[in-house]
């Protein structure tokens, strides 16, 4: 085992190599700095629309009364959300014909019940990359792993504000490398598949839609 | 499995073999069909996300540096990686070869406790034959990629290293399900399969004890595995079951975490015309304490089998860059023409045809790299700018050298025939001394009618050429022109 490692980086270490890759940071990544908040917006919107992924733009105060009003149009009746601050918000009202369920206990205790009981849930995302239209999760004990996995509809919480052009631009500007939690994940549309002849079809494994809230203040 | 490794002593190189399955998939026109129509499909997606030649030429030059770099600081950047995923808690193992890939992984399932596995996609697991080694040791392993699981449920190896069930169409598909799941209502609608598939497998998700997947890249700085993919059923494999066991080949390591986003944008673009993948699943622990899920234990395999000894090769080496998205299989005349069985490799396509001679050496797998016209477009789609036409002709060539084997190409020189040498050393005396060729071609234009009827394979299709009466430089001279 240890052996294997050691003979590994032997043979490893005995290859001459000439690299002279200095070149690689002179190149940098195009930038989109000069997109202001109606192009990054427009532009997650676009994207994500482009994968079935729907978006709606509300007042910052309203997705509430959003989902008051879609939930129970869209026959979701049993709604899963974290122990956060969007559970805790969720917990204070009433949403006829909704019941909330909290995401509260390990997964190994009603596995059961998350398959086969909710309909959709609700998280946040920690931030938001316009030039892909993906939805940025760090998934922790309020909003754990599998809450926007396995429920067939995902309804996401998006701050406007916190909109960045590029991958690369949040990355640098939150300084990931310093502090990568658990599990990161970026969403770009509903689970989709083109395994049987090449044609796309939504919902294989992880939610059949995704609904972001772009919310704005 | 791999045809390429039967028989090599009656026929060196598998040229016979491969030429056998060649016949065979040029007699499935259906099969054929269903190749063409993908392919192109895949090209024109590929083709729409980069419609500015300048930046497609600026993020090739970028993920070609960040991976050149990668396979130049291999060790150091293996041993960071190491200490990284082990301070994050996720513990390390170092496999030489298949076999001991298939112990370790045996070990940590038997440890667990664990009988059933659920997979999520990984060629690496294909090239270690992973599934075979479990199942002989009663583990139950469903494959959770839709495509992965068509060919599972249809005892065959992929047949392109993205969509691994390409040559299946859905009324094969549909066929398959009724046979395995007759409790299903039939039907050869692509989104009810799609929903029947998620029915079966979500079942096996909730009861597997493992699960195990590849990986796309593994960051040094951060500790951190990345995987991508559209289904959902990667995360399911990595999150749901209380044990994650990833694979990889040594060189999937890359240095920084901002090395990740160029070289995502170069894999998906490439692979199938997607901007980004659905999920983009970055892991870095197991659960922690306080985390309500998320396996309690991660693990890595890491897998040389050749890789280091493939990195010695000053030009051969450059194999290593590749990210596997396939580009150059979607953009080979002949992978569309012959699909990815007739290669009878794990890796199909311009990247098999190098990298399974290195792999299983020359004299098992060296016809592949005649699987080949040389017409560059894989080299020109390539991502990572690997140059793959080179990089076949020099396998060509270094199949047929005299002079010692090296370590770094196992079977150099040995598909060398004494007859074929002579041939080619007589061509380069005759087309190097004037006055034997001259007197060549005048044998050569007095003689026609005795030139044979067949010349082997060329005459197969085609009349043998015949050479004039006379000679251009013949003729030119009896004209008076002089040679200037």
């Amino acid at each position: 085992m240890n052996e294997t490692r050691q003979s590994i980086l032997q043979r490893l270490r005995g290859t001459h190599v000439t690299g002279d890759h200095s070149g690689r940071s002179a190149r940098s990544a195009p930038s989109h700095a000069d997109w202001d908040s109606e192009r990054l917006i427009a532009r997650f919107s676009e994207r994500q629309q482009a994968v079935r992924g729907e978006v709606y733009r509300l007042p910052r105060g309203q997705w509430l009364n959003w989902l008051a009003l879609e939930l129970p149009g869209r026959g979701l009746r049993q709604l899963l959300a974290g122990s956060g601050d969007i559970g805790r918000q969720l917990a204070a009202v009433d949403i006829r014909g909704v019941q909330l369920r909290t995401y509260d206990e390990p997964i190994e205790a009603w596995k059961q019940q998350l398959f086969e009981e909710v309909d959709v849930a609700i998280t946040g995302a920690r931030c938001g990359i316009a030039e892909t239209g993906s939805l940025v999760l760090w998934p922790d004990r309020q909003e754990p792993r599998l809450t926007s996995l396995v429920p067939p509809v995902h309804i996401a919480l998006l701050s406007a504000d916190t909109l960045y052009p590029t991958l690369a631009d949040a990355m640098a500007a939150e300084n990931w490398a310093e502090r990568m939690p658990t599990n990161v994940l970026l969403i770009s549309g509903p689970s989709k598949t083109a395994d049987i002849e090449q044609t796309l079809a939504y919902g294989i494994h992880g939610p059949k839609s995704l609904i972001t809230l772009i919310l704005e203040d | 499995m791999n045809d390429t490794r039967q028989d090599t002593g009656r026929d060196p190189g598998g040229y016979r073999a491969l030429h056998e399955r060649i016949h065979d998939a040029l007699g499935k026109p259906q099969v054929r069909d269903n190749f063409r129509r993908a392919m192109d499909g895949i090209r024109a997606h590929r083709a729409a996300q980069f419609p500015d030649p300048a930046y497609l030429a600026d993020l090739r030059a970028r993920a070609h540096a960040i991976r050149q770099h990668s396979l130049d600081a291999l060790p150091e950047l293996l041993e960071h990686l190491e200490q990284k995923l082990t301070e994050n808690g996720i513990r390390v193992h170092w496999a030489e070869d298949a076999a001991q890939a298939n112990a370790i992984i045996l070990e940590l399932l038997r440890t667990a406790g664990a009988h059933s596995v659920i997979k999520g996609k990984s060629m690496v697991s294909e090239e270690i034959e992973l599934n075979a080694a479990l199942e002989k040791a009663g583990i139950e392993v469903v494959e959770s990629d839709l495509g992965e699981y068509i060919i599972q449920l249809a005892h065959e190896p992929p047949s392109h290293i993205v969509a691994p069930a390409i040559h299946k169409n859905r009324r094969d598909v549909a066929e398959l399900f009724e046979r395995f799941h007759p409790e299903l209502p039939y039907t050869e609608d692509i989104d009810r399969l799609t929903g029947n598939a998620r029915q079966v497998l979500r079942e096996k998700f909730a009861n597997a004890d493992a699960g195990i997947s590849g990986v796309n890249f593994a960051v040094a700085e951060t500790g951190t595995l990345c995987l991508v993919e559209n289904e959902g059923n990667g995360r399911l494999s990595t999150t749901l079951p209380p044990l994650h066991i990833a694979v990889t080949g040594i060189e999937k390591v890359i240095e920084r975490l901002d090395d990740l986003p160029p070289l995502l944008e170069a894999l998906t673009k490439s692979a199938t015309g997607q901007p980004i993948t659905t999920y983009v699943n970055l892991i870095s622990r197991p659960r922690q304490d306080d985390e309500l899920d998320g396996p309690e234990a991660v693990h890595l395999v890491m897998l040389d089998n050749g890789r280091s000894r493939i990195r010695e090769h000053e030009e051969l080496a450059d194999t290593l860059r590749c990210i596997r998205c396939g580009a150059c299989i979607n953009h080979c005349p002949v992978y569309v023409q012959v699909g990815g069985h007739a290669y009878g490799s794990v890796y199909p396509g311009p990247i098999g045809s190098v990298l399974e001679p290195q792999r299983l050496g020359l004299e098992q797998a060296g016809s592949l790299a005649s699987a080949c016209s040389l017409c560059g477009a894989c080299g020109e789609v390539c991502p990572v700018e690997i140059p793959l036409p080179a990089l076949i002709n020099r396998l060509r060539a270094e199949a047929v050298q005299s002079g010692p084997e090296d370590a770094p190409l196992p079977g150099r020189g040995r598909l060398r025939r004494p007859g074929e040498a002579i041939a080619w050393r007589l061509w380069r005396w005759l087309y190097t001394s004037p006055r034997a060729y001259r007197g060549f071609l005048w044998f050569a234009t007095r003689l026609r009618a005795l030139t044979p009827a067949r010349l082997g394979p060329w005459t197969r299709y085609r009349s043998a050429p015949r050479p004039a009466a006379r000679s251009l430089s013949e003729l030119a001279r009896r004209e008076g022109f002089r040679n200037e």
